[in-house]
C-alpha cells in the first residue's frame, strides 16, 4: 500500500509537515519534525531511484484520476536523480541548521523558518516529480514564495531588498512559464507533459509553438540564473542566512535546470521547433559568457559569500553548456554536474556558515589566518574549492571531463579549450581564499575564535567528503547521469 | 483576418506589457508590485478567452443545451489567482519590513543608503 504510493508521499510528507510546524510553534519540536520529514523524503527518493533504475519509468495517477485527465506523477531516471539530490541535501542540512539559525535568527521565529524550509522542500520535490505542466507552475510558486521568506530571514537589512528583487524577477519568470504552458495548452488541449510532447510532434511549427518555447525558456532561465538573467542571485545568496544560502545554492537552481532539461528534451524534443532555430548555439554562447564574466566578477568580490554566489552563476554556465551540446557526453556532464556542484557549493556555504557563527558574515580580509584558528573549516574550504576548479580527484573533475569529451565529440577544440581556460579563473578566486586563510596571521576578529561545534562541522564535512568520494569513484553518479542523459536523448527525433 | 477577432488577446498583451513597463520604470516598491499584479492578471485573460465558447453555457448538463464552455482553464486560473494573491501579499509584507529598516520605499533612496553603509 505505502510502497505503491511513494511518489505522492515524496511531496506530501514535507507539505503536511509544514503547517504542522506552525501549530507546534516550539523551536525544538519543529526542528525534530523537520528532521523526520526531510529524512523520510530522502529515504523515499532513494527507494524511487532504485526502483526506476531497476524497472523503468513509474507513472502514478494522483487521486486515481488517470493521465491525461488527472495529474500524473512521472518518475524516470532524470527526475529520480534530481529528487535524490534535493532531498539528500535537504536532509543533511537539517541537523546543521539548528545551531546556525540559533545564531542568525531570533528564536521565536525558528518555527517559521522550518515552515518555510519544509514548504520550499515540498515545492522543489513537487516541481521535479510532477508530469503535469500546470502543476509545475504551482509547485514552482510554492517553492519560490518559501525561498523569498528564507532569504528575508537574513540579519542584514539588505536581505530584505534582495528578497524583494528576487520576488519581482522570480514572479516575472513564473508568469512567463504560465504563458508558455498556456500557449501549449491552447495548441494541444492537454496539460500532461508526455501528452503535449506526443501532440506537438505531429504539428507543423507555427508561431504559438515558437512563442511557447521562447516564454518557457526565458522564464526557466530566470529561475536558474542563466547569464544575463542572474541579477537576483548574488545579493540573495550573499545576505540570506547561511543555511538558506547553502540549501538554495544546492537545490533551487538545480531544479530549474531540471525543468529546462524536461522542456527542451522531453516536451519539445520530438517536434520540429528546433529545426531552424539556433537554440543550442544560443545556450552555448550564454553559457560561455556566464563561465567567463561571472568568474571574472567573482575574482573582484570582497564579501566571500558574494564571491561564491558569482561562482555559482559561472558553474551554472557549465551545466547549461552540456545542455547546449546535446550529445550523450555533454548531457551526462551537465546532469552529473548538477550533483557535483550541489555538493561542492553546499560544502562551501555550510563552512562559511561555520565562520559566520564565530565572527559574523566574513569579508575576505577578516578570514586571514583562518587555518590557524579553524583548521577543519579551512581545510574543507580548500577541498571544495579544488572541486570548483575541477582538480582530478574531486567531483568537479568528473563533470568537466564529460563536458570536454562532449565538446571534442563535436570536434569543437576551441570549446574544450574555453572550458579549461575558464577553470583557470576559478583557480584565481579559490587561491585568493586559500592564500588569506593559510598564509596570513590571524585577523583580530579571529583572535579568539575556535572551531564551530560538531553539529555544524559534521554535516559540512559530509559534503566535503562527498566531493572527494564521488570524485575518486564516480561510477554511481556518472552511470545514473548517463542513464538519465540517454532517457532524455531518446526523446529527441 | 479581422483585428477585432482577437481583441481579447490584444488587450491581454497590452496589459502584459503595461505591467512589465511599470515594474521596470517605477522606483516605488509598492508601485512595482501594482505593475507586477497587472502583469500577472493579464495572463488570466490569455487562458480564459479561448475557453469561453460564444453561445456556450456553464459546464453543467441541462436539457436543451449542447454547447458548453471549457471549465478547465477557469479552474487553472482560480489556482493562478490564489498564487498571485499570495505573491503580492508576500511582496507587500517585505515592503513593510523594508520600510521599517530603511524608512523609505523608494528604490534610489534605498540604494543610496546601502552605498553609504558599505
Amino acid at each position: 500500500m505505502i510502497s505503491s504510493n511513494l511518489p505522492a508521499l515524496q511531496v506530501v510528507v514535507p507539505l503536511i509537515a509544514a503547517p504542522v510546524c506552525v501549530l507546534l510553534r516550539r523551536g525544538t519540536l519543529t526542528w525534530l519534525l523537520a528532521w523526520l520529514a526531510s529524512w523520510s523524503a530522502a529515504a523515499i527518493s532513494i527507494v524511487l531511484l532504485i526502483r526506476v533504475l531497476d524497472q523503468g519509468t513509474i507513472s502514478y495517477a494522483l487521486g486515481g484520476w488517470l493521465a491525461p485527465w488527472g495529474i500524473e506523477y512521472r518518475v524516470d531516471a532524470v527526475n529520480a536523480f534530481v529528487l535524490v539530490l534535493v532531498s539528500l541535501v535537504g536532509a543533511v542540512i537539517v541537523p546543521y541548521a539548528r545551531t546556525s539559525i540559533g545564531a542568525e535568527i531570533r528564536s521565536e521565529q525558528h518555527y517559521l523558518f522550518w515552515t518555510a524550509y519544509l514548504l520550499c522542500l515540498a515545492g522543489l520535490l513537487g516541481v521535479t516529480i510532477t508530469g503535469d505542466a500546470f502543476n509545475v507552475f504551482v509547485f514552482l510558486e510554492v517553492s519560490s514564495l518559501a525561498t523569498y521568506i528564507l532569504i528575508a530571514f537574513g540579519n542584514d537589512r539588505r536581505a530584505l531588498v534582495a528578497s524583494y528583487q528576487y520576488l519581482i524577477m522570480g514572479t516575472i519568470g513564473a508568469t512567463f512559464i504560465v504563458i508558455g504552458v498556456g500557449l501549449l495548452y491552447l495548441m494541444t488541449g492537454t496539460l500532461n507533459l508526455a501528452d503535449i510532447a506526443q501532440r506537438i510532434s505531429e504539428m507543423p511549427v507555427d508561431r504559438p509553438l515558437l512563442a511557447a518555447l521562447a516564454f518557457l525558456t526565458v522564464g526557466i532561465s530566470l529561475k536558474l540564473a542563466l547569464f544575463p538573467l542572474h541579477l537576483w542571485l548574488p545579493n540573495a545568496y550573499a545576505y540570506a542566512p547561511s543555511v538558506s544560502t547553502a540549501f538554495l545554492a544546492a537545490t533551487a537552481t538545480k531544479v530549474a535546470v531540471y525543468l529546462l532539461l524536461r522542456f527542451t528534451f522531453t516536451v519539445f524534443g520530438k517536434s520540429h521547433v528546433f529545426d531552424d532555430l539556433p537554440y543550442g548555439e544560443i545556450l552555448l554562447a550564454l553559457s560561455i559568457a556566464a563561465m567567463f564574466v561571472a568568474s571574472l566578477v567573482a575574482i573582484f568580490q570582497e564579501d566571500v559569500k558574494r564571491m561564491f554566489a558569482y561562482s555559482s552563476v559561472a558553474q551554472i554556465g557549465y551545466i547549461t553548456l552540456g545542455i547546449g551540446l546535446a550529445n550523450t557526453s555533454g548531457l551526462t556532464g551537465s546532469i552529473v554536474h548538477l550533483f557535483n556542484h550541489a555538493v561542492a557549493k553546499g560544502a562551501i556555504f555550510l563552512l562559511l556558515g561555520c565562520v559566520a557563527l564565530r565572527i559574523g558574515q566574513p569579508a575576505l580580509s577578516q578570514m586571514a589566518g583562518l587555518a590557524k584558528r579553524m583548521p577543519l573549516t579551512a581545510a574543507g574550504l580548500v577541498v571544495a574549492g579544488l572541486s570548483l576548479i575541477g582538480v582530478p580527484g574531486t567531483v568537479g573533475f568528473v563533470s568537466k571531463w564529460y563536458l570536454v569529451m562532449g565538446a571534442l565529440e563535436k570536434g569543437w577544440w576551441w570549446l574544450a579549450a574555453l572550458v579549461l581556460l575558464s577553470s583557470l579563473l576559478a583557480v584565481v578566486y579559490v587561491w585568493r581564499v586559500v592564500e588569506i586563510c593559510y598564509f596570513r596571521e590571524p585577523s583580530k576578529d579571529l583572535a579568539t575564535a575556535n572551531e564551530a561545534p560538531l553539529s555544524m562541522l559534521i554535516p559540512a564535512w559530509v559534503f566535503v567528503i562527498a566531493c572527494v568520494y564521488f570524485g575518486l569513484d564516480a561510477t554511481v553518479t556518472s552511470e545514473t547521469a548517463a542513464t538519465a542523459a540517454k532517457t532524455l536523448l531518446e526523446s529527441l527525433r | 483576418m479581422n483585428i477585432l477577432d482577437f481583441i481579447n488577446y490584444w488587450i491581454a498583451m497590452f496589459l502584459l506589457v503595461t505591467g512589465l513597463y511599470i515594474v521596470i520604470a517605477r522606483g516605488n516598491l509598492v508601485k512595482k508590485l501594482v505593475g507586477l499584479s497587472i502583469f500577472q492578471t493579464s495572463v488570466y485573460l490569455v487562458y480564459i478567452s479561448p475557453s469561453k465558447i460564444i453561445g456556450g453555457t456553464a459546464p453543467i448538463i441541462v436539457p436543451g443545451m449542447s454547447v458548453y464552455s471549457n471549465p478547465l482553464p477557469h479552474v487553472l486560473i482560480l489556482t493562478a489567482i490564489v498564487v498571485g494573491v499570495a505573491t503580492i501579499a508576500l511582496g507587500l509584507a517585505i515592503v513593510v519590513r523594508i520600510h521599517e529598516a530603511y524608512g523609505t520605499i523608494e528604490e534610489d533612496e534605498i540604494h543610496a543608503q546601502d552605498q553609504g553603509t558599505q
